[in-house]
């Protein structure tokens, strides 16, 4: 990175906080979603202690993953709107590296409060103190890998007029292995196994989406901006 | 002109919207100093012509070359001597036009030493450089993006109907800063319903869907 790409890479980030900042009441939407479904369940099923214990990896990871793709929408649409996108397109810095700031500043304000967040719905749930960190370093693994996932389908439905149903089934099957490993990792740490498998998993998926991903969504986005 | 030295060359482009052909075998060269009007009734092409030439839009055969390389060739310096400002304004309503124009300056690795402040006084927006745009009047958001030019150090600037909702006052300012621009040896392609008249450099006109060059006296 030359001195001037690496400056605009983090201006691009703080502009995309700032904005995120001036629209904060758009980015409760996932969260609320996140927080209702996993209240629900204790509901819906029953509260009893050992069956929500058993259900909460598979709960909670779901829930995450569903509101990871809802905030999906507010990741490229308003740039493609106003032309913002088109511009950063034609900056001479890499493409590639600019859409991974987008995705990195999206992550910051959509998978982090999903982190944090975890622990509180993990003891509705029953979780004990184990499960919930690894569930924490399941979802800090994953939400990234999430959200560089998801930058792909939206680069590529970002034209479409309907592209919501289109994008869910792009995305969702690769999402699968993120969902398989995390909650397994979770399950396995209740038994006291070892859980060093799932996150190596987890950790080599994150490698190949952040250096693959966003090669991929620029070009998504260049076909998209046609 | 050798092909090193050259400035922009489009190489027989064709452009198809659905079924319709809009142009085909387009070919000129625009060198430095150059101004190209490209005039045509609505729905000729103007705008698909000028995203191919800024590398937005692929044609369908042909090719665009800056200083005999492809444009999107990865050793081609196109980008760094492009500002191409479209139809839809790209700037963020949220943001101030102070802010706007920080990220534009970035992003685009401008080296001009141009102030943003001394910019948007150019623009006429003095006083509103810390208002959110979404409040400004739509000639100003249009100001707030063409406040770009001012800040840009580009050679070849690319214009999709600068004029969109723009004052006389702010017009003369256009027209006296892209004469600033092809004496500094830039050269400029626009589109524009209203007349352009620039006071400098050799002036060409394309009327599409004609694929001839004119040269304006």
């Amino acid at each position: 990175m030359t001195p001037s790409t690496s400056s605009a890479f983090f201006a691009l980030i703080r502009r995309d906080l700032m904005l995120s900042y001036r629209h904060r009441t758009e980015l409760l939407n996932p969260l609320l979603f996140f927080v209702i479904v996993v209240t629900l369940f204790p509901l819906g099923t029953s509260p009893e202690k050992a069956l929500l214990q058993t259900m909460a990896p598979g709960v909670i990871w779901v829930a995450a993953l569903l509101a990871a793709m809802l905030s999906l929408d507010t990741l490229f649409k308003a740039d493609y709107d106003d032309g913002t996108l088109e511009q950063l397109l034609l900056s001479p810095h890499s493409n590639s590296l600019l859409v991974l700031a987008k995705i990195i500043s999206h992550w910051l304000v959509t998978g982090v409060p999903i982190i944090l967040l975890a622990p509180l719905l993990g003891l509705f749930m029953f979780l004990p103190s184990e499960g919930i960190i690894t569930l924490m370093l399941t979802l800090l693994l994953g939400t990234p890998i999430l959200s560089l996932i998801g930058a792909i389908g939206m680069g590529l439905t970002l034209g479409l007029n309907r592209g919501g149903m289109l994008l869910s089934l792009l995305v969702l099957p690769l999402y699968i292995p993120v969902l398989i490993f995390s909650a397994n990792a979770v399950d396995a740490s209740l038994a006291g196994l070892s859980i060093k498998g799932q996150l190596y998993f987890l950790g080599a998926l994150l490698a190949l989406s952040v250096t693959l991903a966003p090669i991929a969504t620029a070009t998504a986005l260049k076909i998209s901006v046609e | 002109m050798t092909d090193a030295t050259a400035g922009l060359q489009v190489k027989s482009i064709s452009c198809t919207r659905g079924y319709r052909d809009l142009f085909s075998d387009l070919e000129f060269e625009l060198s430095p100093r150059q101004v190209l009007r490209v005039e045509g009734k609505n729905g000729t092409g103007k705008t698909s012509l000028l995203r191919i030439m800024a590398g937005l839009a692929q044609p369908l055969e042909g090719e665009v070359l800056w200083q005999g390389r492809r444009i999107n060739h990865p050793e081609s310096e196109y980008f760094q001597d492009l500002l191409f400002i479209g139809h839809k304004a790209g700037i963020k309503y949220e943001l101030s036009p102070i802010e706007n124009l920080c990220m534009a300056k970035q992003l685009h690795g401008s080296k001009s030493d141009n102030g943003i402040e001394e910019a948007l006084y150019q623009v006429g927006l003095y006083g509103f450089e810390d208002v959110p745009c979404a409040q400004l009047s739509a000639g100003q958001k249009r100001r707030v993006a063409l406040a770009q030019l001012f800040l840009s150090s580009a050679r070849c600037w690319i214009l999709d109907e600068p004029y969109t909702s723009l004052d006389v006052a702010a017009v003369a300012m256009l027209e006296s800063l892209f004469a600033e621009h092809i004496n500094r040896g830039g050269s400029l392609v626009i589109t524009s319903h209203q007349p352009v008249s620039v006071n400098a450099g050799e002036q060409f006109r394309l009327v599409l869907p004609s694929t001839q060059l004119e040269k304006c006296p």
